[in-house]
């Protein structure tokens, strides 16, 4: 059963991502609408797999690399719903949906073992952190696609060759500021995340803050500077546009080699 | 295969000169004349004329092709009182599928001057419903032109034929809207009252822009193209002061050397704190330094880029008007498969299809109900109700067949067909 829906979703999201492709290249209508419908199913049967799986653990999804992993998906899949009801940004499937596919392709070669959650005075303060991280990860995904659409837009309307992407892309203005939202709903949040773990840490092993082992973060802490530059910078700094978008793409490049390195 | 009788008789933009053109126009006044002359014609049965600056079209159904044309030609030029010989030479004329897919393709626009323009549709469209208010059209012309409608919003949404600018303003209307999100809280400067300046201001004005300034060597100049844009002037001096306030900029002097640096920019963008910059250079010689485009945030098009905009943009409805034949193609197909379908025999044995498998599925439910039925009797039972069913039919099928022999004969087979719902 759960092999079955862990496979339904993962397909639909390989579907999806494909008929989001088609829709982006040959614009036949009527595919966007079918792409939409696949990763609803798709976000159907990804919703069981995590009740199902948390049924049997007798907790929340965060337990393992591998719960982690689903649930990750599972919340960039949400957010993306969210942000395509919205605000209507016609061709953000493509970009964000395949990152969702991916993450739960990495998942299958993850041990689906099921672990005891850490029993801890604590253990609150772990709930919180992987589920605060795993929500600004979601809006750092979300982030991404917009960034990735902002580049393309912009090397289009810069180099004066206005290629089929041209057409297709929104304005530059308006991906800029969906990317600044974006991240101005993750970066909180991940902090917050970041904060909770970091206590976490330090409450278990007893250690300091400083003992954290720096192999493991500095691709976050990169990540975090970054979406730090972007929440703060636009106003103080003028961080806008170009910018912000390439910090995004690299922030969740950073933050998604964090993770690999993390859990 | 059923003939729809359909002809078009006309001349446009390619195969006439406008001197000529313009004698053959049809106001609304001499259309209703025209219409009702055609009418008293007993070779056409329906008739509908457009006329705009680039077209004079008669689409026709007639009972005979070859007369009906010779008689639609004629009809122009003695309307027009032009001699035959003069004008048979530019006239083309096409029948049955073909006068389907000259309007297919007409009223989606490849066959205009501009492939993709938008207006012709409104003309087609305005054309039908004069025609339909002096009644000269009928089932088909309806039918055809409802269609064409159709496949014109069809071709429209789903191929890019009428989505990219084909004239520089407009080009540069569109790449403001690729850079701002709306039109409407931006701020245009016009630096120069060049014409192209004010016709992309104006274009700009009615995506919503709200707020123009206007900066003119001549300080007249700039309040009198100001007042017609509701903008405000500024002092030419002033301009570069200002300059961080616009977020479009459209310059267009006469002067010799470059009147926007890369440094004034840059202090401009800084002032913005990045907000996107767009300059439009439609001076020749150019007025802006070309390395502000390497600026971020800040994007420079010169009268060259515009131009090579519009180019790629016409290449590209072209391709996408190939696009747009194929959907004609099979929209011509479905046409013809409608006009076969008002023929007699096809509706007849789908309607006795229809009323054979509503007997089998109620005899079938009953003879469930019935088990203690000999074969014989269930043998009876079937021969009584394929009779019945052949009594009901028999005399609409006698009728029918009669009445298609006459000119309201698809009428029948219309209301035959919707009544018993055999389009679906």
């Amino acid at each position: 059963m759960k092999i079955i829906t862990f496979n339904i979703a993962m397909i639909c999201y390989l579907l999806a991502s494909l008929e989001y492709f088609i829709y982006l290249v040959y614009r036949k209508p009527g595919v966007s609408v079918l792409a939409t419908s696949t990763v609803m199913v798709g976000l159907l049967s990804h919703t069981a797999i995590i009740a199902l799986r948390s049924q049997e653990t007798g907790h929340g999804p965060y337990t393992t690399s591998f719960e982690v992993a689903v649930f990750l998906s599972w919340l960039v899949v949400v957010v993306y719903c969210f942000t395509h009801w919205r605000y209507k940004i016609k061709d953000l499937g493509s970009f964000v949906i395949p990152v969702a596919f991916l993450i739960l392709l990495y998942a299958t070669f993850l041990s689906k073992e099921i672990v005891d959650f850490p029993e801890s005075e604590f253990r609150v303060l772990l709930t919180l952190h992987r589920t605060l991280s795993v929500i600004g990860f979601a809006a750092f995904a979300i982030a991404f696609g917009l960034g990735v659409m902002y580049l393309i837009q912009e090397k289009q309307v810069k180099s004066k060759k206005l290629g089929m992407m041209y057409f297709r892309m929104p304005s530059l203005e308006s991906l800029d500021n969906l990317i600044y939202k974006a991240v101005a709903v993750g970066f909180p949040l991940f902090t917050l995340g970041f904060l909770t773990g970091a206590i976490w840490n330090i409450k278990m092993s007893q250690a300091s803050l400083f003992s954290l082992d720096l192999v493991a973060i500095w691709p976050l802490v990169i990540g975090w500077v970054l979406y730090g530059l972007v929440f703060f910078g636009r106003y103080r700094m003028g961080w806008r546009g170009k910018k912000i978008a390439q910090a995004s793409v690299i922030g969740f490049v950073t933050v998604i080699l964090s993770i690999l390195l993390h859990v | 295969m059923a003939e729809s009788n359909l002809i078009i008789v006309g001349v446009n933009h390619k195969t006439t000169p406008v001197e000529l053109r313009e004698k053959l126009a049809f106001t609304k006044g001499s259309i209703e004349e025209s219409t009702e002359k055609l009418v008293g014609f007993p070779e056409i049965d329906e008739n509908l004329i457009i006329s705009t600056c680039n077209r004079v079209e008669i689409y026709a159904r007639v009972n005979d092709v070859d007369k009906g044309i010779d008689r639609l030609k004629k009809f122009i030029c003695d309307f027009h009182m032009i001699p035959y010989n003069m004008l048979d030479k530019h006239f083309y004329a096409f029948r049955e599928e073909e006068t389907v897919q000259h309007l297919f393709r007409v009223s989606a626009s490849l066959d205009s001057m501009v492939v993709g323009e938008s207006q012709i549709l409104g003309q087609v469209k305005d054309a039908y419903s004069l025609a339909r208010s002096l009644q000269t059209t009928g089932l088909i012309l309806n039918q055809l032109f409802e269609k064409a409608f159709n496949v014109a919003k069809k071709i429209r949404e789903e191929t890019g034929i009428a989505e990219s600018a084909v004239s520089i303003s407009s080009a540069a209307v569109e790449l403001a809207r690729k850079i701002f999100e709306d039109l409407e809280n931006h701020t245009v400067m016009l630096v120069g009252t060049g014409e192209m300046a004010e016709l992309a201001a104006k274009h700009l004005i009615s995506y919503g822009v709200k707020t123009v300034y206007v900066a003119s060597r001549t300080y007249e100049r700039a309040t009198a193209l100001a007042k017609t844009l509701n903008g405000s002037a500024l002092d030419f001096e002033h301009f570069k002061t200002e300059l961080h306030k616009a977020d479009i900029i459209i310059s267009s002097t006469a002067a010799p050397k470059f009147i926007i640096d890369k440094e004034m920019v840059q202090a401009a963008i800084h002032e913005r704190k990045n907000r996107p910059m767009f300059f439009i250079d439609i001076a020749v010689p150019r007025d802006i330094e070309p390395e502000v485009n390497d600026l971020e945030n800040v994007y420079l098009y010169d009268i060259d880029d515009l131009q090579s905009v519009v180019n790629a943009n016409l290449q590209e409805r072209e391709k996408e008007a190939e696009l747009a034949m194929g959907i004609i193609q099979t929209e011509v197909g479905k046409f013809n498969n409608w006009v076969d379908s008002l023929d007699a025999i096809p509706t007849i044995v789908e309607l006795r299809k229809r009323a054979e498998a509503v007997r089998v599925q109620e005899i079938q439910k009953t003879l469930r109900k019935m088990t203690h039925l000999s074969d014989e009797d269930k043998d009876n039972l079937h021969l009584m109700t394929s009779s019945i069913i052949n009594k009901i039919l028999h005399k609409p099928t006698l009728n029918l067949k009669k009445k298609t022999q006459t000119t309201e004969g698809r009428t029948y087979l219309k209301a035959i067909r919707d009544l018993f719902h055999l389009d679906d």
